[in-house]
């Protein structure tokens, strides 16, 4: 079972591209914006700023209905803000014309990177398709739904694991558990896209091959309750308990605990690896967000974390690593912090943090823009769409009737799965198709010419 | 230099007129290079047109006390649409304009405040949009409605920006005029709002 080469991982590192000095330029624009965005109150006619600004909207108001109070009204606010005692006055001889068009390179030296302006996309406000879910278990710290890179949806609706193709669109059923040993509680597809990991209520992890529909084998004894959530690194699955516990397990191997990360004081309820697979971010009920390095790992002693970040006032489940930018962390708190804080994974430090109002279930980064997308809660149960890093909201997706608490996202990054109590699947065209569709390449001719762009 | 009095340290209102009337020159030049209106070669022949013109007309505005602000616009050449408007606000003390008493300010201070508005309006290009379509620029004067209108000039509206950002640069004064700078722009494309 070798998931080595199919690795999804390396799939990743090939698409983020972008050179580091880019993204701080960004930012510091955007800073800057938020600083600069109330000028010096004192030296600026605010009251007259405000009803120049408002007044070709009043105007057009008056065309259509005047009362006489409304008039007067008018008149006396134009005296007491001195209007009717300016002229404006524009020089009659309109001053020549640029004669040519310079490129934006040239004499003004321009900090900005010159964009081609697109089109904004129109991303669609419902669901393109929605399917039913019937038993799903409403339990914020687990995790119910993956997407693997075969095309094929997983999803465990109480004791049973679905196999949904996106392809087709057919339904298959991999496997019903008993229910002394259910509910279903984590499921997540290895990197090759045909096996996957099931976690289960007993603390019981198994693992199937989907084509053969066939078990493969099962874990025992890495935790001592539920395991709510998983996540794989080529060979290596890791397992997050409600015992608080991570535990590293090599498949491939009879005694498969290779590593245990101890931290957490309650349960692990997210757990992603980055796209390099050299760091793991862990999600807890204890408000707490590990970074673990596999440079630290010691074979004699438990792991110590690399960072440990306590900023989270309530559960950690959503984390979600940048695609595009290394070492940069997306976590997401609960219903008593409802904020998303980037970090640096190296550091250790909080980038920034966001107040999205409303409790975080998931996060996902779109691979082909620098777009966020978060799932929530109470009361709007929305899926937000930000423009990274302004955090600017570009959508917000209504439907679901309950919190979403499982969002997964279609390996060819276009289309996001999000399912919630309300027993309901939806998918959401959010992430628009990628720019470029670079197949193979083509001649000789056109690698010279990316050479010259990448300069 | 413009007429100004002896004793370097007293400002009469000429005086003043003159310094700030210079201070549009220089600004609406600076301002006109560093965005790009105009590609470096034509711009000689650009400072010869009009600038010259529009100072006159300042200086006797300002003399008289009728200068509320000067604006210079600069439009998409296409689309008329305004994308940064450059305000100068004038504040004149009336007690100089009615009673014609002068003041006392250092030339060098002066100077120095003038000289970091210029600074400011260089460095803008870093956080200002690019223009990257041929523009054109207007230059818009607020005075008080019993000034009567010069035959080279013409009543217009305020070309304002819809949702603009503003930047407040810094201000300069010569205790008989204060000019207060602020550069408003239309949001970029980056910054979706």
């Amino acid at each position: 079972m070798d998931a080595g080469s199919l690795s999804s991982f390396s799939n990743l590192k090939g698409q983020s591209r972008c050179p580091l000095q880019e993204q701080l330029l960004q930012r510091k624009n955007s800073k800057e914006n938020m600083d600069r965005f109330i000028p010096n109150r004192s030296a600026m006619d605010f009251d007259y700023a405000h009803y120049m600004l408002t007044d070709g909207r009043k105007i057009k108001e008056n065309q259509t209905a005047c009362s006489p109070a409304r008039e007067a009204y008018r008149k006396q606010l134009a005296e007491t803000l001195n209007m009717n005692r300016t002229r404006i006055l524009a020089f009659k001889n309109k001053p020549p014309a640029p004669v040519e068009l310079f490129p934006s390179e040239h004499s003004t030296a321009s900090a900005h990177p010159t964009k081609s302006l697109k089109p904004r996309r129109h991303i669609p406000q419902s669901s393109e398709r929605t399917l039913d879910a019937p038993d799903l278990v409403d339990d914020f710290y687990l995790n119910l739904l993956d997407w693997g890179s075969s095309n094929v949806l997983a999803i465990a609706l109480g004791n049973t694991v679905y196999l949904w193709d996106a392809s087709d669109s057919s339904t298959s059923e991999l496997v019903t558990v008993d229910d002394e040993n259910g509910p279903v509680t984590s499921v997540n597809w290895a990197p090759d896209g045909r096996h996957i990991a099931i976690g289960l209520n007993n603390s019981e992890v198994q693992l199937w091959d989907s084509t053969a529909n066939r078990q493969l084998r099962t874990l025992r004894g890495c935790h001592r309750s539920r395991v709510g959530s998983m996540a794989w690194n080529n060979h290596i699955l890791t397992t997050g308990g409600m015992d608080g516990q991570i535990v590293n397990n090599d498949v491939r191997i009879r005694s498969h605990v290779v590593e245990t990360y101890r931290g957490h004081q309650q349960e692990v309820c997210g757990l992603k690896w980055s796209a390099s697979g050299q760091q793991l971010a862990s999600g807890g009920n204890d408000n707490v967000v590990h970074i673990w390095d596999r440079s630290m790992a010691s074979s004699s002693s438990p792991t110590q974390w690399l960072h440990r970040l306590e900023e989270h006032t309530s559960a950690v489940k959503a984390l979600a690593w940048c695609p595009f930018q290394s070492n940069l962390l997306a976590t997401g708190g609960g219903g008593g912090d409802r904020t998303i804080k980037f970090w640096n994974t190296h550091t250790g430090a909080c980038l920034n943090s966001v107040d999205t109002g409303s409790q975080v279930c998931s996060l996902l980064w779109s691979k082909n823009e620098r777009e966020l997308l978060s799932s929530h809660g109470f009361t709007q149960n929305q899926l937000t769409l930000w423009k990274y890093p302004s955090m600017v909201k570009m959508a917000e997706l209504m439907g679901h009737t309950s919190r979403v608490l499982y969002m997964a996202q279609s390996p060819d990054g276009c289309t996001v799965a999000s399912a919630a109590g309300d027993e309901t699947l939806r998918f959401w065209n959010v992430f628009g198709v990628p720019e470029v569709a670079k197949t193979a390449p083509k001649v000789n001719r056109e690698l010279f010419s990316q050479l010259n762009r990448i300069r | 230099m413009a007429s100004r009095t002896v004793a370097k340290d007293i400002i009469t209102l000429r005086g003043s007129a003159a310094i700030v009337s210079e201070f549009f020159g220089y600004a609406a030049n600076s301002i006109l290079y560093n965005r790009g209106v105009y590609p470096e070669e034509s711009f000689a022949k650009v400072k010869k047109y009009g600038l010259p013109m529009l100072l006159t007309q300042d200086e006797e505005w300002l003399e008289a006390g009728k200068l509320q602000r000067v604006v210079m616009v600069i439009m998409s050449k296409a689309t008329k649409e305004v994308l940064e408007r450059w305000n100068f606000s004038i504040e004149t003390d009336s007690d100089v304009v009615e009673k014609g008493v002068s003041r006392e300010k250092s030339d060098r201070e002066i100077m120095r405040e003038i000289q970091a508005i210029m600074r400011q309006i260089a460095s803008s290009i870093t956080y200002l949009p690019c223009l990257d379509e041929p523009c054109v620029f207007d230059v818009l004067a607020y005075t008080d409605t019993d000034v009567p209108v010069p035959f080279t000039w013409i009543e217009s509206d305020p070309k304002l920006i819809a949702n603009p950002q503003m930047v407040k640069l810094h201000s300069f004064d010569t205790k008989i005029h204060k000019v207060d700078t602020l550069v408003s722009y239309k949001n970029d494309e980056w910054d979706e709002q």
